[in-house]
């Protein structure tokens, strides 16, 4: 069982892809997804406020579906493809409808909790592209803003969605 | 706040995680959504020093629904329930309900077997599977059991499931005729945790009368509370307000909640009251459309 415990609790070899890139890391099991994006790969766009899931500062995408990065271990992403705020943008610099939105909108003041909010906007906005106010409320429900008041997030994700549909007409 | 070191094992069957659970008894955890594990291992108010990882377990993922019950993998993500358009025609009260854990992001992960086993009082599969008279499968290695809700929860984040157990499979019953569903509670944002949650069923006879009714609440015991002294009061009467005011009164005497800083004992004792009597309704008018 020693020999065991040994093997098991060693580093361990996972291959993911974040942002459309492939990287293939080694990780200790106990090594939290968060801490993976942003100690390992630099990528310091998720933010970590409360490390248990209720902030939602760390959300970024896995396989499609929204998630707290700080509620998976590094280990479980091993083959998942994932997209963070650093995805965003488009590969000539241009800025996601959604940044544009926070921007114009004055959807940030410190900008803590921006990274999941745009992560979570974003998943609702690809599965609704007409969101009424209730509805993307109750979407960004899930991540703690300190600063706005959220009505400036709730223009940014309504100024948002009116720009993508405008484009995919 | 990071977990305490553990060994990591990923087994891929259903046999293999099993015997691991032999081997390794207490020390071990299962790992499923993570969605509770996990903070708790952040703050480490929990340290196993061994997880064993269930999601590359084939079979434990997936929705059946059937004639007479519907039969969810343990390893099923809330979110597949929450968008299940049979489960919304088959089961009404467990699409809504599911819709009700946590957020979006929460779903995302989290699986029905690991919130039956959390066993939170408050959590709402806990209330629904108690309302709705469902079962969960466990396994152990050689071994398959069906436990009714009474005989799986003991108290506040404790269940009968033994340490080398599987939850396999959670059963409910597909909706009868004429019958409706609701599912209500009070939390003080959207998504939260539920202060106070209520759940019913309501089936009607061929003339309209009450011909069964189950009521469950949660956030007021270690438990889920069925209340069926008030239900069984509603058999052969018709539907009204007034019906459903009148025998939910007493619910005041046979609740026991605590206080915290959320809530007061007579705040609570109102929240069931008012909560039941909304689902009660609300089950009765969907069974009439029904
Ligand atoms: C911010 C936040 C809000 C939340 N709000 C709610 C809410 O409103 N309502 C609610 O109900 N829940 C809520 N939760 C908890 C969450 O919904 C989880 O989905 C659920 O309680 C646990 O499921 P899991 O699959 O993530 O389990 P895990 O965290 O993986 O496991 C939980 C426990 O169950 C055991 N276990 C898991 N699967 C099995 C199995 N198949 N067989 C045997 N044992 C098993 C584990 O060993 C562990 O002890 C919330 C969580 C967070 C972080
Ligand atoms: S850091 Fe993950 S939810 Fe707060
Ligand atoms: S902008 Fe500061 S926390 Fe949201």
């Amino acid at each position: 069982m020693t020999e065991k415990t040994a093997e098991s609790n060693r580093l361990k070899t996972i291959t993911l892809k974040v942002n459309h890139k492939e990287y293939t890391v080694d990780v200790e099991p106990r090594m939290l997804l968060s801490d993976v994006l942003r100690d390992i790969l630099r990528l310091t766009g998720t933010h970590v406020g409360c490390e248990h899931g209720v902030c939602g500062a760390c959300t970024i995408t896995m396989d499609g579906r929204p998630v707290r990065s700080c509620l998976v271990f590094g280990v479980q992403a091993d083959q998942a493809d994932i997209v963070t705020v650093e995805g965003l943008e488009s590969e000539d610099g241009e800025l996601h409808p959604l940044q544009k939105g926070f921007w114009e909108k004055h959807g940030l003041q410190c900008g803590f909790c921006t990274p999941g909010m745009l992560m979570t906007a974003c998943h609702l906005l690809e599965h609704n592209p007409d969101p009424s106010r209730e509805e993307i409320r109750e979407a960004i429900s899930g991540n703690l803003c300190r600063c706005t008041g959220y009505q400036g997030i709730v223009d940014a994700v309504e100024y948002a969605a009116k720009e993508m549909r405008e484009r995919a007409e | 706040m990071k977990p305490a070191a553990f060994d990591y094992y990923k087994p891929e069957t259903l046999d293999e995680a099993l015997s691991l659970l032999d081997e390794f008894g207490y020390d071990a955890k299962i790992l499923a959504g993570g969605q509770s594990l996990i903070p708790m291992m952040n703050m480490r108010l929990a340290r196993p020093p061994v997880l064993i990882d269930i999601n590359g377990v084939p079979g434990m993922t997936g929705i059946e629904v059937g004639d007479s019950e519907i039969v969810i993998g343990g390893l099923t993500r809330h979110y597949m329930v929450e968008h299940s358009a049979e489960i919304r025609s088959s089961c009404p009260m467990l699409a809504e309900g599911i819709k009700l854990i946590g957020h979006s992001q929460i779903r995302s992960r989290g699986t029905i077997g690991g919130s039956i086993v959390h066993a939170d009082p408050t959590a709402e599969l806990p209330v629904m599977l108690t309302a709705l008279g469902g079962k969960v499968t466990v396994v152990s290695s050689g071994e398959e059991r069906e436990l009714t809700p009474e005989e799986l929860f003991l108290t506040y984040m404790t269940t009968t499931i033994e340490p080398n157990e599987i939850v396999k499979s959670v059963h409910f019953p597909v909706i009868a005729e004429r019958t409706g569903h609701a599912i209500e509670e009070f939390t003080l944002r959207s998504g939260d945790f539920a202060i106070i949650i209520a759940a019913a069923s309501v089936t009607l006879d061929e003339e309209g009368l009450i011909e069964s009714a189950a009521l469950c609440i949660g956030g007021v015991d270690g438990v889920p509370v069925k209340l069926d002294d008030v239900t069984d009061e509603l058999i052969g009467h018709a539907p009204s307000d007034e019906l459903f005011e009148e025998s939910c009164a007493p619910i005041t005497d046979m609740v026991e909640p605590e206080k915290d800083i959320h809530a007061s004992v007579e705040y609570r004792k109102d929240l069931c009251v008012a909560l039941s009597r909304r689902v009660l309704k609300k089950a009765a008018d969907e069974a009439k459309l029904a």
